[in-house]
């Protein structure tokens, strides 16, 4: 049998479907991204690509470019430092305000209590929703017009009157008076955006996080309980560290995703630039400016950050599990 | 005594601030069914002059409340102008092949990586993993100039093979598990009786696979239904535009009419919502399958 199971000719055919999809439509893509990203050309038929060596990146990477005529500077519209940045703080607000409320809620589901399932069931629920339809929703409830709910509610308790000018008088971006435009301002825009992420995929991790925990061995539970120990403390020293890979993945889930996010903020604003990530960037270097280049070397950045940070997490991870035992 | 009367205390407050939670997550939900059944008047209030006595009468706006007149016109000016029908079966196609190749080729590789014997096979395992990290904006431009020059772009294979390519690697992953928990002897079984690896594959381990097919299919489900950037991209003729696609250029057409919007949100919305309220234990299983063994 030995022998049937190690024919060459089998194992290959087996691979070969999955093989030819992965290669030519992720592996492939990445070199020839690379390759892109050191050319100019806006063109896909492209005849005329120049070599550009890293002018790409360097273009990326300058807030400001200096006219080659008149020899006069000027901001950037490519500059993509902002929208890394914003990705970034994107993930920081995911890693550290998304997955402690998931957490919490996960504990307290999984000790338990009555309607645990419909709970759990309502909270995983905006998680199978589009992403464009919340992004659609949400742009109606942040609508700075009449109908808009967020604004209704706060005219409704009078909230509007001591808000709106306490943000106004805090925009540095805009002379204009903030009246209810969520994400028409950079101060307000990003944080307009993490809300409907947050209220997404909250759910998500508190559901990874639940069943990690119901996979906590009863028997460690039971011995802590007749140690005497706390509520608080068999959460913290004995649920948290067990369903340690569990949270490794949701915080590499939470980076990688903010790094990658494009849907939302597509769809929530109709200016992207006030809340920009590298992925609306690239789209629009790509689909409206037809710069190839440009945006192939976007891409490439964001494959490198993507493992750099699945890397660094895991690493993170690791040696602090190290530590412990 | 005492004891008895604060866990009961504390437990009122954590079903309180589950229950709040429990709005937050229920109420755009709502407030979207109600608003794609009132017109703009309703919604936005507004005041008319009586005929006969030249009274002004004034009509509040309704936010949150049901719709005193339910506009059922919404919905059939999303179906009709909107092409929501058209949109709603292009998905299905695109997901429903999309997620028959991530099976397929999916079920083989995993056979072949963890049946069948050979050198490499972990590396390889390795390999496909990668899959899982690499964000789908990598492929964008390489992507569309493969499908450009092959003439794909704007047919339903320039959004099938890429989003089976990018599902892949959750597919194997998911198998994996599943085929790791089949017997060996099975196999061994079905050898002594004649079979070959294919026929072992197509006669023992494909059968035995029924759950794995539901785990994987959930997860490429959601993963190519929800799907807008290679949808935008790839896709610009609107005999072959997905439903995310075509929620998008809805906004275009009825950038000031709520009702037609909130119809399309929640004709877009709804099948997903009522598989869920059939499928949760399953649905919620999938995404646990997905991470857990990741």
């Amino acid at each position: 049998m030995k022998r049937t199971l190690s024919y060459k000719l089998n194992i290959g055919l087996f691979l070969l479907p999955a093989l030819i999809l992965f290669l030519v439509i992720l592996i492939a893509p990445i070199a020839m991204s690379a390759y892109y990203s050191f050319y100019d050309f806006n063109s896909i038929a492209a005849r005329d690509m120049d070599y550009i060596g890293l002018s790409n990146y360097k273009t990326l990477f300058s807030r400001f470019l200096v006219n080659a005529e008149n020899g006069m500077q000027y901001e950037n519209d490519k500059f993509m430092g902002d929208a890394l940045t914003n990705s970034l703080l994107l993930a920081a607000l995911s890693v550290f305000i998304q997955l402690p409320l998931a957490l919490l809620i996960a504990l307290k589901l999984s000790k338990g209590i009555p309607g645990e399932r419909v709970y759990l069931s309502v909270f995983f629920m905006p998680v199978l929703i589009s992403t464009v339809i919340i992004g659609r929703l949400w742009m109606n409830i942040y609508d700075p017009g009449e109908a808009g709910i967020l604004n209704a509610g706060l005219r409704a308790i009078g909230l509007d009157k001591r808000l709106f000018p306490w943000i106004t008088a805090r925009l540095t971006s805009s002379k204009l008076e903030f009246t209810g435009q969520w994400t028409g301002f950079k101060e307000t825009a990003l944080l307009a955006a993490f809300i409907p992420i947050l209220w997404q995929y909250v759910g998500y991790h508190m559901l990874l996080m639940y069943a990690g925990i119901l996979g906590v061995p009863s028997e460690l539970l039971e011995a802590a309980e007749l140690d005497g120990c706390s509520e608080r403390q068999v959460n913290r020293y004995i649920i948290v560290p067990y369903i340690k890979p569990i949270l490794k993945v949701c915080v590499i889930f939470a980076v990688t995703g903010s790094l990658k996010s494009f849907d939302l903020i597509y769809t929530l604003m109709k200016d992207t630039t006030k809340a920009e990530l590298p992925s609306t960037l690239m789209y629009k270097l790509l689909f409206l400016h037809n710069r190839y280049g440009l945006g192939s070397a976007i891409a490439v950045i964001l494959i490198a950050l993507c493992f750099l940070f699945a890397l660094l997490i895991s690493m993170a991870f690791r040696t602090r599990g190290e530590k412990v035992a | 005594m005492r004891r008895k009367r604060k866990l009961r205390f504390s437990s009122v407050i954590t079903h309180l601030l589950l229950l709040v939670l429990v709005f937050i997550n229920i109420f755009p939900l709502y407030w979207m069914v109600t608003f794609s059944l009132k017109t703009n008047d309703e919604i936005l209030g507004y005041s008319y002059e009586d005929p006969v006595t030249g009274e002004r009468t004034q009509i509040a706006p309704n936010h949150v409340g049901l719709p005193r007149h339910w506009e059922w016109d919404n919905y059939v000016a999303a179906m009709k102008t909107g092409n929501m029908g058209q949109y709603f079966i292009n998905s299905l196609v695109i997901t429903v092949l999309a997620i028959a190749i991530t099976l397929i080729a999916g079920f083989m590789a995993t056979y072949a990586l963890t049946r069948l014997v050979w050198k490499g096979r972990k590396a390889m395992n390795k390999f496909f993993m990668l899959g899982l990290t690499i964000p789908i904006h990598a492929a964008i431009v390489p992507v569309y100039v493969m499908l450009s020059k092959l003439g794909f772009l704007n047919t339903y294979a320039a959004l099938i093979f890429p989003y089976a390519a990018f599902a892949l690697a959750m597919g194997i992953l998911i198998s994996t598990g599943f085929m790791g928990d089949i017997p060996y002897e099975l196999d061994e079984a079905a050898f002594l009786d004649g079979c070959g690896v294919w026929g072992i594959f197509v006669r023992i381990i494909a059968p035995l696979m029924m759950p794995a097919i539901a785990t994987v299919g959930i997860y490429t489900f959601l993963q190519c239904w929800n799907e807008l950037l290679f949808a935008t991209v790839f896709v610009s003729s609107g005999k072959y535009r997905t439903l995310p696609v075509g929620v998008q250029q809805l906004f275009g057409q009825y950038t000031t009419r709520w009702g037609p919007i909130g119809a399309a949100l929640t004709i877009a919305t709804l099948p997903t919502l009522v598989a869920y309220a059939f499928l949760s234990r399953r649905i919620q299983d999938s995404f646990i399958a997905g991470a857990v063994k990741g």
